[in-house]
């Protein structure tokens, strides 16, 4: 792990009564992916906007790269790189001219063919934005946010909107810049992506943190309750059933328990003496997608 | 990179994407020289009752260069800032090591070396078409009258973007804004066939003052014509209040969502 790049503690941010940030830590080391994750309107958008420099906070320490973002200088821009929520390209501009003109707004920019084959636009080098689909107008947008060959690199919901190979070419760009070495803090609403990219995730909901952790041990997930769930067998009241199951009106019972094994063994154990089938027999632990569900929530 | 290296920079890449954009070279360009020919057709043989007596060509020829000049200024700017602002192109601009005045300063130079270029392709179609002298000898009167003009409505043009909540709104708000002046200036009904009212009203705004600035110094007819320091004046002190109305009220964010 590598130095702190970003570093939070306590961040506030308030637009009027409302508290959108409510007192919030991180911290991002050099090197890594991270991902900040969080549903609509869960203060995403404003802690990175934050971090970039463009909102000032109403409370708490901030430092990217080792600086105050709201006094932020040339130098420090330098080193940053920014792919906004939503930005349309000019689209009389083609792609190598879009990173030419980006290009000489850094001190020492890495070549535009580099960069075009980095976000693999290389057959579309001479199309202008206006005729490139919405997956290769983001890639091109990285590709302007990496021109200057920054160390810490901001991406805001990169494939918001995408359908799925729009969002795999996108996801094989951004692991491509993690072999560059490149810092990259990635917000999303999406737990796969947050999932396939980042070192670790922190989720935020209601402008607090609610969990942080690696993809893996994420909300704990190995110590949540399993659940077991199979057809209620004809003829049997649920109350007769080890453990009392929760059974919907379809007849599916549930059965949520912290100790599987031994639960399982019970319930086998009187299916076979009684001699009833389990139909649909399953053992589930709760995916990140339910974790997330039910932490956002 | 030094300032004016960065501002070359822009410009170029400016440069390109305004002559690529059909909507600007047609509203910039195309449409003032459109506005000269058919004023010119329509209007031909009469003659116009200022200084004794000139002909419409001779009056349409600056009348209309003063407009193109608005046009490729106030009008092109207010337009393509607010568009630029919208996508989230200012924004993202100001998010990389670029001083933001780079920005405007690469448009301002478009717009500037666009409004030179309307004044040369103008008074050319006046000379070759309708045989309206172009005033060599005046040459200098008429850039400075045409930069100081171009530089105030600049100005405006940076203002009114605060004005201006959407890209669908930008053009309706300009337009709204610079049709009636120019009617009411005598840019394009001449001003021997307005009443006084009018020219009162009229005399508020700056289109008026750039226009019989510019007028004096380009008709041939005029006798002893000097730069119109008064009505420079009056064009100046909007362009300084547009500057800090811009200064105070411009933004770089998108104001839709």
């Amino acid at each position: 792990m590598g130095d702190a790049v970003i570093s939070i503690r306590g961040l506030r941010k308030s637009y009027g009564e409302f508290e959108a940030v409510r007192g919030i830590d991180l911290e991002v080391r050099a090197g890594e992916v991270f991902a900040f994750l969080g549903p609509n309107g869960a203060g995403k958008t404003t802690t990175v906007e934050i971090l970039e420099g463009y909102r000032k906070r109403s409370g708490g320490e901030v430092e990217v790269l080792g600086e105050d973002p709201e006094h932020g200088d040339r130098g420090w821009r330098e080193r940053i790189g920014i792919v906004l929520q939503s930005c349309r390209l000019d689209p009389y501009l083609t792609v190598r001219e879009s990173l030419g003109l980006y290009a000489g707004y850094y001190r020492a920019p890495r070549p535009v063919d580099e960069v075009i084959e980095l976000v693999g636009l290389e057959g579309k080098a001479d199309s202008r934005a206006s005729k490139l689909s919405g997956g290769q107008q983001r890639r091109l947008d990285v590709g302007m946010a990496l021109v200057g060959d920054p160390e810490l690199l901001f991406l805001d919901e990169p494939t918001t909107g995408f359908d799925p190979q729009a969002r795999r070419q996108a996801w094989d760009v951004i692991a491509g810049l993690r072999d560059l070495g490149k810092t990259i803090f990635l917000t999303t609403h999406y737990m796969d992506e947050a999932q396939r990219l980042a070192d670790r995730v922190t989720i935020i909901a209601g402008g607090e943190i609610v969990a942080a952790g690696t993809p893996e041990d994420l909300g704990d997930r190995e110590n949540q309750p399993a659940t077991i769930a199979f057809k209620l067998p004809a003829g049997v009241a649920a109350g007769d059933v080890p453990g009392g199951p929760e059974v919907s009106e379809g007849g599916e019972a549930m059965l949520s328990t912290t100790t599987p094994v031994a639960s399982l063994n019970e319930l086998t154990g009187w299916a076979l003496a009684r001699d009833v089938d389990l139909e649909g027999l399953e053992v589930t632990r709760p995916s990140l997608e339910d974790i997330y569900l039910e932490l956002t929530e | 990179m030094s300032g004016l290296a960065l501002f070359a920079h822009q410009f170029r890449y400016d440069q390109k994407a305004f002559w690529r954009n059909p909507a600007s070279v047609f509203f910039t360009v195309m449409f003032p020289v459109i506005l000269l020919l058919i004023f010119a057709t329509v209007f031909g043989g009469q003659t116009v009752d200022v200084r004794g007596g000139i002909k419409t060509t001779a009056y349409y020829v600056p009348a209309i260069i003063t407009l193109a000049v608005i046009s490729a200024t106030m009008q092109s700017l207010a337009m393509s800032l607010v568009i630029a602002r919208e996508d989230g192109r200012l924004k993202r601009g100001r998010g990389t090591p670029m001083p933001s005045w780079v920005f405007i300063a690469g448009r301002v130079g478009n717009s500037a070396v666009v409004a030179l270029l309307m004044l040369v392709l103008m008074a050319a179609i006046g000379r070759l078409l309708y045989g309206v002298a172009i005033p060599w000898d005046r040459l200098p009167q008429i850039v400075i009258t045409l930069l100081i003009g171009a530089a105030a409505f600049c100005c405006l043009g940076i203002a009114l973007t605060a004005a201006i909540p959407s890209q669908d709104a930008a053009a309706p708000i300009v337009n709204a804004l610079l049709l009636p002046l120019y009617f009411l200036s005598g840019v394009f009904i001449p001003d021997d066939q307005l009443p006084s009212g009018v020219i009162h009203f009229a005399d508020v705004f700056p289109i008026r003052h750039f226009f019989e600035a510019f007028f004096d110094v380009y008709d041939p007819g005029s006798i002893g014509a000097a730069l119109q320091w008064g009505d420079l004046a009056i064009v100046a002190i909007w362009g300084v209040a547009g500057l800090l109305l811009a200064i105070r009220f411009f933004r770089w964010t998108p104001r839709g969502g």
